[in-house]
């Protein structure tokens, strides 16, 4: 999702600019209340995870946490604690982001420590161990707890054949019980380097006072002269339908997902086709009088949910997925073939003007909301120019999706929501 | 080694919100923060009586209506509804909370009329249409089977049915298969009947509206509704029972979710504020808890472990919990117990008291940083009975908590080693 700014009295327009050693900032100012959310994005995620270190990335945002030479571990999240700040990270499939937010006056001891961590990670043997199985819980709570996001892990496996994309960002458990001390510390030297971040900081302040920290704190840091490559196999297209089903005395409810890989702003050789499938998925999933949802759950009363999703903002490919689940008592075969016949229809005759019109109003107005709150903003911006895009490019969005018209969308979802493309997942209670 | 960050000095004053009353002709009142630079409109209201007070075989009735206000209304069906809705990008969402019906609705203010209307619709003309009524029976009891086998659902409902056994409190809110299969609309709309009046109703409205302006629509919105008495009388005030037992339900999964719960203090409990602060210093947001630290930083016994007061209208809790590997789920255990024994006995320090105080006062402004979470503040304080100056006293109650006030609410609330367990998995060692 992106972004619409307008000019008014607290919410000022999005600057941004290049330190010297390459290091890009973006300023986004809410003076409504006196707190700042200070981000710092690297462009690396788990799809750069090396073969055989899945969870690598996810790792090493974990261990980021245990100190530098100037900071020994838990000493800067007391002084985060102390000025009542929240910290956090995460880990995506095309980046790693670090953020804290805290009350304005604290920005620049934040810009300082995260500055120190871009290169001072310093941390002995002793912390590995327990932070790695801090982490193997952490996959059992997400994964092994949860037979939809076992589902989910075989699914994207059997979406991205070849691309990393289909490898779990937290990674295998096999694998993360293998990682060390020095798959961490040659993965952060290689990653992280101001050339391959970007900082976001949104909330009270301006690009003037943001430009002064950040050339006092990051400034300091010497540029590599050049940005690390990512490195990751390409996709083939895909050539036949696949099918996955996991069964598990656990699921009292089933559901039923397909997804189409799809090209992605930064990859499409036409970024237009992009625009067009996000209408496509908010006119067939977005929300209850989408089209799936009319079709299978208030007309034909065999479903009790209906969606569909749509990331167009990655590096690689993007899926286009939709999900559904049966109402009690609806066999599956004949919830898929609802399915099939709802799809089959909007490829056919495309969507009504009154969809389209809708679906336009209900994607930029999600914009006009995101700029309540300076956090999303801070994440809208960051993961955009994470994967390669630009300020430009979340600016334009709205006026993007306004611009598409009803051949667009058809001609889009004729392209790539094709059978021969498609896999499909089945969540089912064991027999 | 370098000069340690100063310490800053801590600002008491609350955020800067002017907040109005707002009184229409009618007799309705309103809070209304007036926020004129972003062209948004938040509402926020609730009713007295959530779904606690569901009569005792209709556990859910109240959650399910919930679902139903925005299914259709006056003249409109749901799609007819529903569509309105999404043309103009309302967004309008109900829930039945244990002790109160709380509604949002967020508009373009651009769309306000429409909002208006369409809410005023929803409070004061919801149809309960058959084929509308089993849609919403049939998510909800898909819901309810989706979460059939979920460790961490199970473990919730089971602890609080053993907390509050055949008490209000202890039954699911959203009701279980049978209760929410049994329901009929006339049954349902008699309920909303009796749920939507004016007694014990408090609304907070955050944006682009003025004081003039939001008077009318309080009427247009409110104005006709029942005066009403509360829906029924509250559950009568209850203790935690089941203190001292452990419960473990079995689940083939490998990781064992864990809770707990102890005594805690009620919202007015003058011992409140230095629980608050006893209980940060034990489980509390940031990564310097007691329990982070030694279970998962030091151990690597779980990803997330953490406590909180649980204040209910008729009882109240310390409610906390892991989850961790089947084979070390006891080490957890006895870690989380013995840190709360040692609170109860020594004590924390005088630092930890002063840190926890400092997270607290800071972080205040960072939950008023977007108009949603401005007026879901603002509702939980009219909703306890507090006015809108409580946001100028609330930092000052917590400087002036002292080393002995956490001391004794301490051994007051941990001094008690029973606690009541509930594990779900396949734990090794616990009773």
């Amino acid at each position: 999702m992106n972004v619409h700014l307008r000019q008014s009295e607290a919410v000022q327009p999005v600057e941004s600019f290049r330190l010297g050693n390459g290091l890009d900032v973006v300023v986004v100012p809410d003076t409504r209340a006196p707190v700042v959310t200070h981000m710092v994005w690297y462009r690396n995620g788990s799809a750069d995870d090396p073969a055989g270190k899945s969870g690598i990335a996810h790792f090493l945002e974990h261990l980021m946490f245990k100190g530098t030479a100037r900071w020994p571990a838990g000493e800067f999240s007391k002084i985060v604690a102390g000025y009542g700040g929240q910290e956090n990270a995460f880990t995506s499939f095309d980046y790693t982001a670090y953020f804290q937010r805290v009350p304005k006056e604290h920005l620049r001891a934040m810009m300082d420590y995260e500055a120190d961590r871009m290169t001072g990670l310093a941390f002995d043997e002793s912390v590995v161990a327990p932070e790695r199985n801090v982490v193997l819980e952490e996959r059992r709570m997400r994964v092994d707890a949860d037979p939809a996001a076992q589902l989910g892990e075989e699914f994207s496996s059997a979406l991205f054949v070849h691309h990393p994309y289909g490898t779990p960002v937290i990674g295998w458990e096999h694998e993360i019980e293998g990682l060390s001390r020095d798959d961490a510390f040659t993965y952060y030297q290689r990653f992280y380097t101001p050339e391959n971040a970007i900082l976001v900081v949104a909330g009270d302040t301006n690009a003037t006072e943001v430009r002064k920290l950040a050339e006092e704190t990051y400034g300091k840091i010497a540029g590599t002269g050049a940005t690390p490559l990512r490195k990751r196999p390409a996709e083939p297209d895909p050539r036949a339908a696949r099918r996955v089903a996991l069964s598990d005395p656990r699921v009292h409810q089933p559901s039923l997902r397909r997804a189409w890989l799809t090209p992605t702003y930064l990859s499409a050789s036409d970024r237009d086709e992009v625009f067009a499938l996000e209408l496509a998925a908010e006119i067939l999933g977005g929300g209850t009088t989408s089209r799936l949802y009319r079709k299978l759950c208030v007309e034909q009363e065999i479903a009790a949910g209906a969606s569909a999703y749509f990331m167009g903002s990655m590096v690689d490919r993007a899926a286009f997925q939709l999900s559904t689940s049966p109402r009690p008592g609806t066999e599956m075969d004949k919830l898929e073939a609802g399915l099939d016949a709802a799809l089959a229809t909007f490829l056919a005759e495309g969507p009504s003007e009154v969809e389209l019109a809708r679906a336009r109003t209900r994607l930029v107005a999600e914009t006009i909301f995101a700029r309540d709150s300076q956090s999303s903003l801070a994440r809208i911006f960051g993961s955009a120019l994470a994967v390669g895009e630009t300020v430009e490019d979340v600016l334009s969005w709205p006026q993007r999706i306004e611009a598409v018209g009803r051949d667009a969308v058809v001609e889009a979802a004729r392209r790539y929501l094709k059978p021969d493309r498609s896999v499909t997942g089945l969540l089912l209670p064991s027999a | 080694m370098n000069a340690p960050i100063p310490v800053a000095p801590l600002s008491l004053s609350g955020p800067a919100l002017k907040v109005q009353t707002v009184r229409s002709a009618a007799g309705i009142e309103a809070w209304l923060v007036e926020e004129h630079s972003l062209p948004l409109v938040a509402v926020d209201f609730a009713f007295d009586g959530g779904a606690t007070r569901d009569p005792d075989n209709s556990a859910g009735s109240a959650y399910l209506v919930s679902g139903l206000l925005d299914e259709g209304a006056g003249d409109l069906d749901a799609e007819a509804f529903q569509g309105k809705l999404a043309d103009h990008a309302i967004s309008l969402g109900f829930d039945a909370r244990r002790d109160d019906f709380h509604g949002q609705m967020q508009t373009l203010s651009s769309h306000r009329d429409t909002a208006f209307e369409l809410l005023a619709l929803a409070l004061n003309a919801p149809r309960f249409d058959a084929d509308a009524v089993a849609r919403v029976k049939s998510q909800v009891i898909a819901g309810l089977q989706r979460q059939a086998q979920n460790p961490e659902t199970l473990c919730r409902k089971a602890l609080f049915a053993a907390a509050y056994p055949g008490h209000a409190y202890g039954r699911p809110e959203h009701g279980d298969i049978d209760s929410v299969s049994r329901m009929e609309p006339a049954g349902l709309k008699a309920l909303s009947g009796g749920l939507l009046t004016r007694a014990g109703l408090k609304i907070v409205v955050v944006g682009d509206i003025t004081a003039e302006e939001l008077s009318r629509r309080l009427d247009q919105v409110f104005g006709a509704l029942p005066a009403g008495s509360p829906r029924v009388l509250p559950p009568e005030p209850i203790a935690v029972q089941g203190l001292g037992e452990t419960h473990v339900i079995d689940l083939d999964v490998p990781q064992t979710v864990l809770r707990f719960v102890g005594p805690g203090p009620t919202w007015h409990d003058p011992d409140f504020i230095a629980a608050s602060v006893l209980n940060h210093i034990l489980g509390g947001s940031a990564f310097t808890s007691r329990l982070f630290l030694e279970v998962r930083e030091k151990r690597g016994l779980a990803y997330g472990v953490s406590s909180s007061l649980l204040p209910l209208r008729e009882s109240a809790l310390v409610i906390g919990g892991t989850a961790t590997r089947n084979d070390r789920a006891a080490e957890s255990l006895a870690v989380i117990r013995e840190e709360m024994l040692k609170l109860a006995n020594d004590g924390p320090s005088e630092h930890e008291v002063e840190e926890a105080k400092r997270y607290i006062i800071g972080s205040y402004p960072l939950r008023f940083d977007t108009s949603p979470k401005i007026a879901g503040e603002l509702l939980n304080l009219a909703i306890r009975g507090d006015g809108p100056d409580y946001l100028g006293e609330r930092n000052k109650h917590f400087a002036a908590v002292t080393l002995d006030d956490v001391k004794r609410v301490a051994r007051r609330f941990f001094g008690d080693p029973r606690l009541l367990v509930q594990a779900v998995g396949r734990p090794v060692g616990l009773a």
